[in-house]
């Protein structure tokens, strides 16, 4: 008879432990953050108040912490793209916006790439671009790190595109950019030789200019 | 679209601006934010209680009413806001959902009216959140099964056309059906009893006879009751084999228990006619007879409650077994004690550790019948700690059980639900995220007619048909997907036209590019014949299909390339704006004054990506077309209709 009321009370231990432990996780996620002042914010940036209130009611919305982890990251980024798989180039996205490389996106990271992106200058832009195509920061793109970026670009198309995606389609498409961009064919790509060949190029000027009015 | 995070469709394109080096193309154009709105507080009244909210709120869900353009149609000039006559109580969960983009499933409120609210609201159920899907989807299939037992009462009207086969199952499973089921089914129940009853009635013993010995009835009136057995052993194998004959599934009704309860309820009496009366298998025979008691279980199709019962042993066969488990090993353990306790005193009836299970057993359930005592001290010691465990042992579990029962068997019944709704529910949204998908195919062949409308001199009809545009936030979102395209270089297509692509790029080795009408209709019947191959069926396209043969090859193009589209599966949804404006335009390339040419841009002749944005080269257009729009130069890019 004991030994039954032992096993029986052995039983409901463990659920107990487990359910602790899950409480002291949840306590550890509830981290908040909180930008700076408004003004602040729009003495850094380009936007006006009222674009920058916007701005935060919809960042706060799908955020209520205040911060983006890079999985909420890719899954907010992966909804625009239905067909393919974003998850890789929105890594990339989010190493760029994340500038202290914390492995959180703050607002104030959001709002600052943004104020680059849409009303920053041509210069500005390219050099925002230079940074996201240079994984690992050493200031060159290597034929890898474009590779990769521009892999990840067509895995976003997913597979039903029209004409039929080849498997070297990303590697003659980098072929062709660096074509273009490496003036000294050295094999890699520096800041000046990219703003450079970028200024040549009339398209790229002009699609730069583009989302001017996105807000 | 993507619904909820609409408020990051800004920042989505800004980072287009990533691709922009990496791509070979040039971009499209922008769509332009014509309505350069603030950001405004909108006033929604429903039925006097005004609640509040901001506009780009409402806007992140344009497939529902609120969030689309319908809601114009309940705004009221005079006091400068909208007015809706409904449930203000439910309409606080339905804004929620626009606040939060999680929709709630308020318990109080009763379900239809519920429901009702979301299809006026053009909200799909499917959203639910987790926490109040599962509710939400019991008190939906009770209300069903509420109405569907409504529907069944009124349902035993004689359909006219059953044939015979049908009326004899539907007799028989539903024995109200009709009297001549309604007597066959009190004929089988009185035989059943009287079966039953004769086999309790042969044992008794029948007052002595001039032979001293008392005999059981059966022997003394063996004829009697031979005839009875027979009489309802014919009656049993005439139901059984009518029944084989009605069953719709013969395989399934043989497997299914009841039947293999009347088999065996009738084998015996068949098995004991074949066998000889000898002596050796007259003992198996008598084995045989025990199988008559079956026929006993044949009651539980005239008892609804015997079912239940069955039912419910078999959902708590796990809890049950683990009672069992734990009663062997108390008295297992007991017995064990019992017996070397014994052991020492003389003449002891505890011979053994199996003997002692007896002991064991009777005393831990409390019956104590005294056919074996123990008789040392230290016997009975363990004997009375033997019998208090038993109390507990049998007292405790059996409640436990009895809320098992109910417990599990509603636990089973959910988990099976909850299993079958996530198979169901998972579909739908994955349909739900391939029409979004399909969605931008779909506005891509339309927005660059539309594009065309916008470039040529507009009648007042074009006008018109201008403002049957997509939303905004749509135009935004295919704008980037647009420019994905053009960085890539290559396009987007749905899984129909892909495939298809595949083949014609087999057979595109044999055709000539003649633009020739013949082979436009080549065309379009190789349409036809992978579509028909596809079973997939486009009511549009049936209809279109002459159509297209029958216009010029200007129209022809265009007509083509909109019927081989997919259309939205999805009626109800509002992204088939998109599908009327197709129809419109479709309508207005019959005045035949369209220029194909939407950019002209003196681009280098990289024209491989011109290419890429046709259909398959057969259906270049034709000549005539080049003519109308190349007087601004020769190297103009066609970003024309697919």
């Amino acid at each position: 008879m004991g030994i039954v009321m032992g096993t029986f009370s052995l039983q409901s231990k463990p659920v107990n432990y487990r359910k602790d432990k899950d409480d002291d996780d949840l306590e550890m996620t509830m981290v908040c953050h909180r930008p700076e002042g408004l003004d602040q914010l729009e003495a850094l940036t380009n936007f006006s108040k009222r674009e920058l209130q916007v701005l935060y009611r919809g960042f706060k919305n799908e955020c209520p912490s205040g911060v983006v982890n890079e999985e909420t990251f890719k899954q907010i980024y992966s909804q625009f793209f239905p067909q393919g798989d974003a998850s890789t180039y929105a890594h990339y996205l989010f190493n760029a916006f994340d500038t202290t490389q914390s492995g959180s996106i703050k607002f104030e990271d959001f709002v600052t790439a943004l104020s680059t992106l849409l009303r920053g200058s041509i210069t500005e832009k390219l050099q925002w671009t230079f940074n996201l195509y240079d994984i690992n920061r050493d200031g060159y793109i290597n034929k890898e790190e474009m590779t990769g970026i521009v892999r990840a670009i067509y895995d976003m198309m997913g597979k039903y595109t029209y004409p039929a995606l080849k498997t070297d389609a990303p590697k003659q498409h980098v072929d062709a950019f660096f074509q273009k961009m490496d003036k000294n064919r050295d094999g890699v790509v520096t800041l000046d030789e990219f703003i450079l060949s970028c200024q040549e190029d009339e398209n790229i000027m002009r699609s730069l200019q583009l989302f001017e009015n996105v807000i | 679209m993507a619904t909820g995070v609409a408020a990051w469709l800004p920042f989505a394109r800004a980072a287009a601006i990533g691709w922009m080096p990496v791509a070979n193309c040039p971009m499209p154009v922008a769509p332009r934010d014509n309505s350069k709105r603030q950001d405004e507080l909108i006033i929604l009244n429903v039925s006097g209680r005004r609640f509040q909210t901001w506009r780009t709120t409402l806007d992140r869900y344009p497939d529902t009413l609120l969030g689309s353009s319908e809601k114009d149609f309940f705004y009221n000039e005079e006091t400068k806001e909208y007015f809706f006559d409904r449930d203000p109580d439910a309409f606080r969960s339905i804004l929620n959902f626009y606040r939060t983009g999680k929709l709630h499933y308020p318990r109080h409120e009763c379900i239809s009216a519920y429901d009702e609210e979301l299809i006026f609201f053009g909200i799909i159920p499917e959203i639910i959140g987790d926490c109040c899907y599962e509710e939400y989807k019991d008190r939906k299939r009770e209300n069903i099964e509420r109405l569907q037992d409504d529907q069944e009462e009124n349902k035993d009207m004689k359909l006219p056309n059953m044939s015979f086969r049908e009326t004899v199952w539907r007799a028989f499973e539903n024995p109200h059906t009709s009297t001549m089921a309604l007597v066959f089914y009190y004929v089988t129940g009185f035989f059943i009893a009287v079966s039953v009853i004769t086999n309790v009635v042969e044992t008794v013993p029948c007052g002595s006879t001039t032979n001293q010995k008392d005999m059981p009835c059966g022997e003394r009136y063996t004829v009697a009751f031979f005839c009875m057995d027979t009489a309802c052993v014919m009656i049993f194998t005439v139901e059984y084999l009518l029944r084989l004959f009605a069953a719709p599934s013969r395989c399934r009704f043989m497997r299914s228990v009841m039947s293999i309860i009347d088999v065996m309820a009738i084998l015996p009496y068949y098995i004991g006619l074949v066998m000889t009366n000898n002596e050796d298998v007259s003992g198996a025979f008598v084995t045989l007879r025990v199988f008559r008691v079956f026929r006993i279980f044949k009651f539980s199709r005239h008892s609804q409650g015997l079912r239940i019962l069955g039912y419910t042993l078999k959902s708590c066969a796990s809890e049950l077994g683990f009672l069992l488990f734990s009663l062997t090993m108390a008295i297992i353990i007991f017995a064990t004690v019992m017996f070397y306790a014994e052991k020492g005193s003389s003449s002891s009836k505890f011979t053994s550790i199996p003997a002692s299970f007896w002991y064991t057993i009777v005393t831990m359930t409390t019956l104590g019948y005294g056919d074996m005592v123990p008789k040392t001290i230290a016997g009975k010691i363990f004997g009375s700690i033997c019998s208090l465990s038993g109390v507990l042992v049998i007292a405790l579990p059996v409640p436990v059980i009895v809320s098992n029962f109910s417990r599990i068997y509603h636990q089973n019944q959910r988990a099976d639900k909850r299993r079958a709704q996530k198979k169901a529910r998972l579909a739908r949204i994955r349909i739900a995220k391939s029409n979004s998908a399909n969605a931008f195919i779909q506005t891509k062949r339309n927005g660059l007619l539309n594009e065309l409308l916008e470039l040529t001199m507009g009648t007042e009809e074009d006008e018109q048909k201008l403002t049957k545009s997509t939303s905004l936030l749509e135009s935004q979102h295919h704008h980037l997907l647009h420019c994905l395209e053009k960085t890539t270089a290559h396009e987007f297509v749905d899984e129909l036209m892909y495939e298809r692509n595949c083949l014609e790029t087999a057979l595109q080795t044999f055709s000539s590019r003649s633009p020739s009408i013949s082979s436009h209709d080549s065309s379009v019947t190789t349409c036809c014949a992978c579509r028909a191959k596809k079973h997939s069926s486009l009511p549009n396209t049936s209809l279109t299909h002459p159509i297209a043969a029958q216009q010029g090859p200007l129209q022809e193009l265009s007509a083509i390339h909109i019927q081989c589209g997919d259309p939205p599966s999805h009626t109800a949804s509002r992204s088939n704006l998109n599908l009327k404006s197709d129809d419109s335009c479709r309508i207005n390339c019959k005045s035949g004054r369209i220029t194909t040419a939407i950019i002209s841009l003196p681009a280098p002749p990289a024209l491989t990506d011109g290419d890429g944005l046709h259909g398959p080269p057969q259906r270049r257009p034709p000549p005539t077309i080049q003519t109308t729009t190349s007087s601004a130069g020769s190297n103009i890019v066609k970003v024309s209709a697919l």
